[in-house]
């Protein structure tokens, strides 16, 4: 159900490994959750991540949630187009509702997190 | 977890709710529906077509007897005198202090005058009638409804069409704020024109153990209209463009009619009732504080709680926020000190411990359109 080519934390963020790079964003499980998205407060590139640290902020109409970071790295690049069209997390999360992009610090923290499968066991539920 | 949820209250379209997958949440002590699929999605039906929503959280008192209008004279702030059969007002419940109990809609109906006041003060409206019912020796009885009374609202331009298909009243003659009973789909009704979404629309008042037919009866008539149902959610970004206020948020106790922009709503000369002289002071001083309306010129979401600044100088509080469907602007409702406000004037919101630019608006900030008069 969740793409397999991608690994996912508790706080149901999504890292795709892209060799010494990776790209991050919230699953649909959250989006769901969260329901209509409105804003995303991002950190400018070249801000350091540490993993499970809270990164940035995600708003709904009713409520106001942080972002952890999956893994540690520098940000290389935020998705600009979340300013205007913040609904793209809840209409294409894994797609065009990507959120940042990291260059890896720690590139076995990846390991740490969950496969599709077993995030799958933990939204079922 | 599951003991909360059991002491909740339920109202009598609980399973319908759950049938369109509502998302409930507890509410003044109530399991309610915030969203059926989207508060965006719903809130903008309700602007271009028309939205259904559950009220019957609500509360409803009953005021009779030969006494009910001088009763009614005497508890609320605005003058009972002045409807006509049929007709409500928009009013509130003052302490001796002036602060204010609750804020509700008075009609005048054929059995003396309903009270419809928020779910959350039910009890505490209930209470402080019975009290000066007794106090004052009124001929007067009061009922309290709100048990055997479901609130359905079908809210939206394409309203008034859904209900003048399952209805013989003339809607034409049903202006805003006036109520007629009727019949809708077959059940007895006392159909209002009033609502909390700044939209044309209607409250339907009609006995609990009817309320399930009555709603599927809408809903299915609603289909082709474009109609969904609403919940908590977009009710509450519906009321915020309007520029109508919420109790606990810009209404408590500790907050007198006028500065919450309602000082038009107090009639000081109708005579006597409970807050009077406390008003009278006020309204000759003038409010120390005022209810303002503020659009976000930086980009950022101004919430209940969050301070206000000007000049750098923290002197106010945001008391509702959203992202506005609507405008696509991120407004709020603020109070500041009085010799701040001003339309035009600049403020800045602190959202997570950092300034934001703000502008004062004037309020609403949605008018539905109005149509063009006949040529």
């Amino acid at each position: 159900m969740y793409p397999d080519d991608l690994r996912y934390s508790k706080e149901h963020e999504w890292v795709r490994v892209q060799g010494t790079r990776a790209t991050i964003g919230i699953t649909n499980f959250a989006a769901d959750e969260l329901g209509d998205i409105v804003f995303v407060e991002l950190p400018e590139p070249g801000t350091q991540l540490t993993q499970f640290a809270s990164f940035g902020v995600v708003e709904s109409v009713k409520a106001v949630s942080d972002l952890y970071a999956p893994v540690s790295g520098e940000v290389t690049e935020i998705n600009e187009t979340l300013r205007d069209k913040p609904e793209l997390l809840n209409a294409d999360p894994f797609g065009e509702g990507w959120i940042l992009r990291v260059e890896l610090k720690a590139p076995d923290e990846v390991e740490q997190l969950m496969d599709s499968d077993a995030y799958q066991a933990q939204t079922a539920g | 977890m599951s003991e909360v949820v059991a002491q909740l209250r339920r109202t009598p379209l609980h399973d319908v709710h759950a049938e369109l997958g509502a998302r409930m949440v507890p509410f003044a002590g109530y399991e309610m529906p915030v969203q059926y699929r989207s508060i965006i999605d719903e809130h903008r039906t309700v602007r271009s077509a028309v939205g259904l929503f559950d009220l019957s959280h609500m509360g409803e008192v009953a005021i009779s007897g030969a006494e009910a209008l001088a009763f009614a004279r005497y508890a609320v702030v605005s003058d009972p005198g002045a409807l006509e059969p049929g007709q409500a007002q928009y009013s509130m419940l003052c302490t001796d202090l002036g602060g204010i109990i609750d804020d509700l809609i008075l009609y005048r109906t054929d059995e003396g005058y309903l009270i419809v006041c928020n779910a959350s003060n039910r009890d505490a409206v209930v209470e402080h009638l019975g009290r000066l019912l007794s106090r004052g020796d009124f001929d007067a009885a009061l009922d309290d409804r709100s048990d055997r009374t479901a609130l359905i609202a079908p809210q939206g331009p394409r309203a008034a069409e859904l209900v003048a298909g399952l209805t013989g009243l003339d809607l034409e003659q049903l202006g805003n704020y006036r109520s007629l009973p009727g019949r809708v789909a077959g059940i007895d009704c006392l159909v209002a024109r009033t609502g909390y979404t700044g939209e044309d629309g209607f409250e339907l008042f009609c006995d609990a153990r009817r309320a399930e037919r009555l709603w599927r009866a809408l809903y299915d008539a609603g289909q082709p209209l474009g109609l969904q149902p609403c919940g908590l959610g977009s009710r509450d970004t519906l009321r915020l463009e309007a520029g109508m206020p919420l109790y606990g948020n810009e209404l408590d106790r500790e907050t007198n009619p006028f500065e919450a922009n309602l000082g038009r709503v107090v009639k000081l000369e109708k005579g006597e009732f409970v807050g009077r002289r406390a008003l009278q002071q006020v309204q000759q001083e003038g409010p120390r504080r005022k209810l303002i309306g503020l659009a976000m010129r930086d980009n950022a979401i101004p919430r209940h709680g969050y301070a206000v600044r000007a000049d750098g100088e923290e002197m106010g509080l945001v008391t509702s926020g959203t992202a506005s469907p609507t405008l696509g602007e991120k407004i709020a409702m603020a109070y500041v000190p009085a010799e701040r406000a001003g339309v035009g004037n600049r403020f800045e919101v602190v959202v997570r411990e950092r300034s934001y630019a703000a502008e004062q608006v004037k309020l609403p900030f949605y008018r539905r359109p109005r149509a063009a008069p006949a040529a």
